[in-house]
């Protein structure tokens, strides 16, 4: 349990997707103009994530490593299918998320008109495909530990884009030199804030 | 933004006026970085030595090119509402050659970039420019569209990636060329440079060089 509560704190504030890795900038600087559409794509981030990093967990486990066909059977020791990952990583991410938005607009459609617009979106973000890289590298062992990590590295991700959210809607009609409004500014903002998030480092509960 | 309007025509040169800018424009006026404000998140992480920002420049040119040209080839054949499927399989699939590649003749390197090899396919650039130019144009404009995008993506690497370097730890491309007597005159190199926030900043100030030295940009 502790290992899961230390696992959690790590992935949302010291190796946030955002600020240690980058993950996602392209809808983080397009998409965080106001502090309401941001909210609306961080739940969808969150929702994505934790449901495509397991599965693809399990793919990898099961089907892609090596020695994971052996459930099979015992002839398949020595098939190694990991250069497939990408390609299966995504077709689950693309699946999911046009199964997700399925589901929303036929269960919820007042919620699926608040994210219907970024579902599509969320496939090709680059935060979904790096969770379940990452979730690869880091050679999880057990389900739990992975639907954490998603969750953290999901509520990491939110929390930045809600934060860069409300700093942009402040900063509105603060004055600022011509050239480096919009997103010349954002990004030094999103280095400030990377900066202040690096003294997170070495937590540890 | 390019004009969706140029289809070919039957004679025209293979290196036309349309055709040169193309290959051009996203080297300064439609940057996919500092413009369109793509592609950004493989762009921050790899840079802070120059050289595996080289190799994700070109790995990166050669899957836009490609992706670009086959998704040009077959698309008439595609049904648009699975398209984005489509895409990203055909883009995923150069890029496990090119990753393959990489762990086989520079496997140091491909260690560097680590997971930013696979992150390659959800580059927003590469779907970008399928969605905005490949799929309503000809083949041959969408391979140079595809190299001049990938160019454009990665000056911007190459230039961020030497001012790291430079000021992070004194050396470009590997070699020392902040003398050793600076060092013992009191010099000490930018350790700042070296961690991830500082990317975002030079992207930042580069961006404030380019729009005020072009102005016409449209501030959005």
């Amino acid at each position: 349990m502790e290992n899961l509560i230390n696992l959690f704190v790590r992935s949302v504030f010291i190796d946030n997707m955002v600020f240690a890795y980058f993950l996602g900038m392209c809808s983080f600087i397009a998409v965080s103009k106001t502090v309401k559409t941001s909210i609306g794509l961080g739940i969808a981030v969150i929702c994505v994530l934790v449901i495509t990093v397991p599965l693809n967990w399990l793919i990898e486990n099961y089907l892609l490593k090596e020695g994971a066909l052996t459930w099979i059977s015992s002839d398949f020791a020595n098939v190694d299918l990991d250069f497939l990952s990408f390609i299966l990583f995504i077709a689950t991410i693309a699946a999911m998320t046009q199964l997700v938005e399925m589901i929303i607009e036929k269960f919820s459609p007042s919620l699926y008109n608040a994210l219907g617009i970024f579902l599509p979106l969320i496939a090709v973000n680059c935060a979904i495909l790096g969770g379940s890289l990452f979730m690869q590298q880091r050679e999880f062992n057990t389900i739990a530990e992975v639907s954490v990590y998603a969750l953290g590295s999901g509520i990491g991700w939110a929390l930045a884009i809600v934060s860069i959210a409300a700093i942009r809607e402040k900063i509105t009609y603060s004055n600022i030199p011509a050239p480096l409004k919009g997103t010349g500014i954002t990004f030094i903002l999103t280095g400030l804030m990377a900066i202040a998030f690096m003294s997170f480092m070495g937590i540890k509960i | 933004m390019i004009n969706n309007n140029n289809i070919t025509k039957n004679k025209e040169p293979l290196f036309s006026a349309k055709n040169l800018k193309l290959l051009k424009g996203p080297l300064n006026e439609v940057n996919p970085i500092t413009i369109q404000v793509l592609g950004i998140c493989s762009a921050l992480a790899v840079t802070v030595q120059i050289k595996p920002a080289l190799v994700m420049a070109i790995s990166v040119t050669v899957v836009v090119a490609f992706s670009n040209l086959i998704i040009s080839l077959i698309r008439n054949t595609i049904p648009s509402r699975i398209r984005i499927i489509v895409q990203l399989i055909i883009v995923a699939a150069l890029v496990i050659i090119v990753d393959q590649f990489l762990k086989a003749y520079m496997y140091d390197v491909s260690k560097k970039l680590s997971v930013f090899v696979g992150l390659i396919i959800t580059n927003c650039i590469i779907m970008g420019r399928l969605e905005a130019f490949a799929m309503n144009n000809k083949p041959w404009p969408s391979f140079l569209d595809g190299i001049g995008n990938g160019l454009g993506y990665g000056i911007i690497l190459v230039i961020v990636a030497f001012f790291r370097e430079l000021l992070g730890s004194g050396k470009i491309l590997g070699h020392q060329v902040v003398p050793q007597s600076f060092y013992d005159a009191g010099y000490i190199d930018n350790g700042l440079m070296i961690l991830p926030p500082m990317a975002l900043i030079i992207i930042g100030i580069i961006i404030w060089i380019q729009r005020s030295i072009s102005k016409n940009i449209v501030n959005n």
